[in-house]
C-alpha cells in the first residue's frame, strides 16, 4: 500500500530517468573533496589537535608495546581506574601491570560491565579532520556495550589507522558493514547542551575519553 | 494539530511573552554564529550542499526502488521490515511488537517521527510505559510539555525550572543544585538504571542506506547508543523519506548534518547498525517504514523537496519569524521555516494552512539549508495552493485587492510614476502621525501597529534620475 502510493506520487518522473548521480562518471556532479592532501605527519598532528578540541585527552607515544602500556597506565592513573575491561584480540603488551584486566568472555551482564571502572580498546580507524575514532564490532574492539558502560574509555589509535577526510573513512567502512559489524563513530566524550545551551560533558556514555596515539618513531 | 486560530493567533500570544522572546533570541543567535564558523572552515561547503541536494533529489525521484532495496537488505541482515501507511498503523505495529516481548516498558531515543504520530500516548493507552531518554525530551516528558525546537526541545525552560521539576518528579534526585552539570548528572543516574533493565528500545533514524540496510542514529548524549545497544529488541520508526541510496551518500550527510545542526565538526556519537550483529546488541531488529502523509508531499512536484530535510534545524535559528514566536506557535512537531512547508503538506493542507504565511520570505532559510531546500519558493507555491482551495471565501480579499491595485499601477509607466509621487506625499504625512495604527483602516492596521514607517526620501528614484541627467 505504501509502495503503491509512492509510485503514484512520482508518476511524473520519466520511466528510465537517469539522474546525474547514476550515470557513468556521476562523480562529476559531486565536486566536493574526497581525498586528503596531508602527509602522514601532518595528518597525525591534525588528528591530535582536533580530538583535543573535543575534550578527549590525547597522548602520543611510540608504536611499541611497552610505550603504549605506559601511556595506558598513565591514562588510567589520571582517573584512578583499576578494573578495566579488555576485549578479546587486544594486544596483551598494551595492558599495563598496574590495572586489573577484566575479560568480557563469557559475556558479562550489563551491571557487571557497568561496575568496571574503564575499558581499553583498539579502533577500526580514525578521522583527522573531525577528531573522530571509529569502532566496529570485533577483535580488540569487543562488542558495543563494553565500550559504552564503563566510565572511562581508553582507546589506542595507531597512526596508520588515521585517514584525513570523512569520505575516506566511509569508503573504508564498506567492508566491516558488509560483514554486519556494528559501527560507532566517537568524537570526544558524550555531551549535552540541552539546559540553557550550556555544554556539559559526560552524560550517558563514558564520561572520559583518553586517546593513545601510537606513531612510529622519527 | 494546529491551534485554534492557526499560526497568527498562537504567534500573537508568543510574541507578547518577552521572556520567551529573550530566551529564543539568545539561543538562536548563539547557535547561528557557531554554525557559521563551523561551515566557514569547510572549503568545499557549497559543493557538499549541491551533492546533498542531488542525493536527496535522486532518493525521492526513485523512492519506490530505494525502499524495496532497503527492505531486502534489512531482511538479509536479519532484521524485519513493517510498512505503516499512517500514524495509527505505525502505533499499532509498534504496540504489537512491544507486547510480543512481554515487556510493559520501553526506553526511547528522541524521534520527531514518533512525536508526529503520537506514539507515546498510543502506547500508554495500551499500558506500555515509554521513557524518553534524551535530556530535553525527558524534561518535556516529566513536565507534560511539548518540544519548542527540533534540536534543543526544552529551550523554553531555564535551569531553576528544571531543578524544581527534577526534585518533584525523579524518584531519588538527592541534593541537587541548579548547575547544568548537576542536573545532567541527576538524569544520568535515573536513566542508567532504566537502560540496564530495558528489554525494548524505540528509536527514530537519521537515515537508512538502501544498498546495505544500514540504519543510523546521530546524537550527542549517548542515550542513542544505550538504546540501540542494550535492549534485546530494537524498534526503529523511520519516515520513508529518510532512505539514502548508497553507503557513500553518508560521506556527504555526515559532513553536512553535524556542522549545520550543532555546529560541530562531528557530533559525539553516531551509531550505524546493519540488521542484527551476532553477539553484539539487540537480538531482534524491526524497521517500521512510515508514510503518514509523506506521499502527499511527494505528489507535489514543487513541494516534494520539503522531504529532503535532514532535520538539522539551521533554518529555525536564522528565521526572523521563529526567533520571535518560538516553536510552539507553529502547532506542529516541525516548527520554523521547514515546518511551514512540511506540516501543511503532510496533512494535505488539512492542518497548518496558515503556516505558509508564517514567513517574511527573506530567504535566510534557503541560504543555510545544507541540502539547499528552496523554502521561499515552496512557501509561495503553497500559499497559491491554499488560496486556490479556499477560493470563493473572503479571507484573502484584502490581499487580492491590493495585488489588483498593484497590477493596475505597474501596468503603465505614467500610472506608475503618478502612483509613486502620490505615495511619497502620503508617506510624508503618515510618518508624522504618532498613532497611525488607530487611523489606518482594515487589515493594514495589524501591520502598522507593530512596525515603524520608514522616513520617506525627498523625491522618488525616478524623479531624481531624470533630474540629474544633463
Amino acid at each position: 500500500m505504501v509502495l503503491g502510493r509512492v509510485r503514484a506520487a512520482i508518476a511524473d518522473v520519466p520511466a528510465g530517468e537517469v539522474l546525474a548521480f547514476d550515470r557513468d562518471g556521476a562523480e562529476a556532479e559531486a565536486r566536493y573533496e574526497r581525498g586528503g592532501t596531508l602527509d602522514v605527519a601532518a595528518r597525525l598532528a591534525l588528528f591530535v589537535e582536533r580530538a583535543g578540541d573535543y575534550q578527549a585527552e590525547v597522548t602520543v607515544c611510540a608504536d611499541e608495546g611497552a610505550a603504549i602500556a605506559a601511556a595506558v597506565g598513565a591514562a588510567c592513573a589520571r582517573h584512578a581506574t583499576r578494573r578495566v575491561v579488555v576485549p578479546d584480540g587486544l594486544d596483551r603488551a598494551w595492558v599495563p601491570d598496574a590495572i586489573e584486566p577484566v575479560a568480557d568472555d563469557p559475556p558479562l551482564a550489563w551491571p557487571d560491565l557497568a561496575a568496571c571502572d574503564g575499558v581499553l580498546s583498539g579502533c577500526e580507524l580514525a578521522i583527522a579532520v573531525t577528531g573522530t575514532v571509529i569502532l566496529a564490532t570485533g577483535p580488540a574492539q569487543g562488542r558495543r556495550a563494553a565500550t559504552l558502560l564503563p566510565d572511562l574509555h581508553v582507546c589506542v589509535v595507531r597512526s596508520h589507522q588515521i585517514v584525513e577526510t570523512v569520505p575516506e573513512a566511509i569508503a573504508r567502512l564498506a567492508t566491516p558493514i558488509a560483514a554486519r559489524r556494528a559501527i560507532t563513530l566517537i568524537s570526544g566524550p558524550s555531551a549535552t547542551s540541552d539546559i540553557e545551551l550550556k555544554r556539559v560533558e559526560g552524560v550517558h556514555g563514558p564520561r572520559r575519553l583518553e586517546l593513545i596515539v601510537a606513531a612510529p618513531g622519527p | 494539530m494546529t491551534p485554534a486560530g492557526g499560526f497568527p493567533a498562537a504567534a500573537r500570544a508568543a510574541v507578547a511573552d518577552s521572556q520567551l522572546r529573550a530566551n529564543l533570541r539568545g539561543a538562536t543567535h548563539a547557535i547561528r554564529d557557531k554554525r557559521a564558523a563551523a561551515v566557514a572552515e569547510v572549503a568545499d561547503w557549497e559543493e557538499l550542499r549541491e551533492a546533498g541536494r542531488l542525493i536527496k533529489e535522486r532518493a525521492m525521484r526513485h523512492l519506490d526502488r530505494h525502499l524495496e532495496d532497503l527492505e531486502a537488505a534489512v531482511i538479509a541482515a536479519g532484521g524485519q521490515v513493517h510498512w505503516a501507511p499512517d500514524g495509527a498503523a505505525a502505533n499499532r505495529i509498534v504496540g504489537d511488537l512491544v507486547a510480543a516481548t512481554g515487556s510493559a516498558e520501553a526506553v526511547k531515543v528522541k524521534s520527531l517521527a514518533t512525536d508526529e504520530i503520537g506514539l507515546n500516548d498510543a502506547l500508554a493507552a495500551r499500558g506500555i510505559d515509554v521513557l524518553e531518554t534524551d535530556l530535553a525530551e525527558l524534561i518535556n516528558q516529566l513536565a507534560g510539555d511539548t518540544s519548542s525546537h527540533i534540536l534543543v526541545p526544552a529551550i523554553h525552560r531555564n535551569r531553576a525550572e528544571i531543578r524544581e521539576l527534577f526534585l518533584r518528579e525523579l524518584p531519588d534526585p538527592g541534593e541537587l543544585d541548579e548547575t547544568p552539570a548537576a542536573l545532567a548528572g541527576a538524569a544520568r543516574r535515573f536513566l542508567r538504571e532504566r537502560f540496564l533493565r530495558a528489554e525494548v528500545a524505540i528509536s527514530g533514524a537519521n537515515f537508512a542506506v538502501a544498498e546495505t540496510g544500514t540504519v543510523g542514529v546521530v546524537e550527542s548524549e549517548g542515550n542513542g547508543r544505550m538504546c540501540t545497544t542494550l535492549p534485546r529488541t530494537l524498534i526503529t520508526v523511520m519516515g520513508i523519506e529518510k532512505v539514502l541510496p548508497r553507503l557513500s551518500d553518508l560521506e556527504v550527510m555526515l559532513q553536512l548534518l553535524p556542522r549545520s545542526s550543532t555546529a560541530e565538526r562531528m557530533n559525539p556519537y553516531t551509531s550505524l547498525w546493519t540488521g542484527v550483529t551476532p553477539g553484539d546488541g539487540p537480538e531482534g531488529f524491526h524497521l517500521v517504514l512510515l508514510d503518514a502523509g509523506r506521499t502527499n508531499a511527494l505528489r507535489d512536484e514543487v513541494g516534494r523537496q520539503a522531504l529532503h530535510c535532514i532535520r538539522c534545524s539551521a533554518c529555525l535559528n536564522v528565521c526572523p519569524v521563529y526567533e520571535r514566536t518560538g516553536g510552539h506557535a507553529y502547532g506542529s512537531v516541525y516548527p520554523g521555516p521547514i515546518g511551514a512547508i512540511l506540516t501543511p503538506q503532510l496533512s494535505d493542507l488539512e492542518s497548518g494552512a496558515t503556516l505558509p504565511w508564517a514567513s517574511s520570505l527573506c530567504g535566510a532559510c534557503y541560504d543555510v539549508c545544507p541540502v539547499k531546500i528552496d523554502i521561499p519558493t515552496v512557501l509561495v507555491h503553497l500559499r497559491g495552493e491554499v488560496v486556490r482551495r479556499e477560493a470563493g471565501g473572503s479571507k484573502d480579499a484584502a490581499e487580492r485587492l491590493s495585488m489588483k491595485a498593484a497590477a493596475y499601477a505597474f501596468g503603465s509607466t505614467t500610472r506608475y510614476r503618478r502612483a509613486q509621487r502620490l505615495a511619497l506625499r502620503a508617506l510624508r504625512v503618515l510618518a508624522k502621525v504618532p498613532v497611525l495604527g488607530r487611523l489606518v483602516p482594515g487589515p493594514l492596521a495589524a501591520w502598522i501597529t507593530v512596525r515603524d514607517l520608514p522616513e520617506p526620501p525627498p523625491e522618488t528614484f525616478g524623479d531624481w534620475w531624470r533630474g540629474r541627467r544633463p
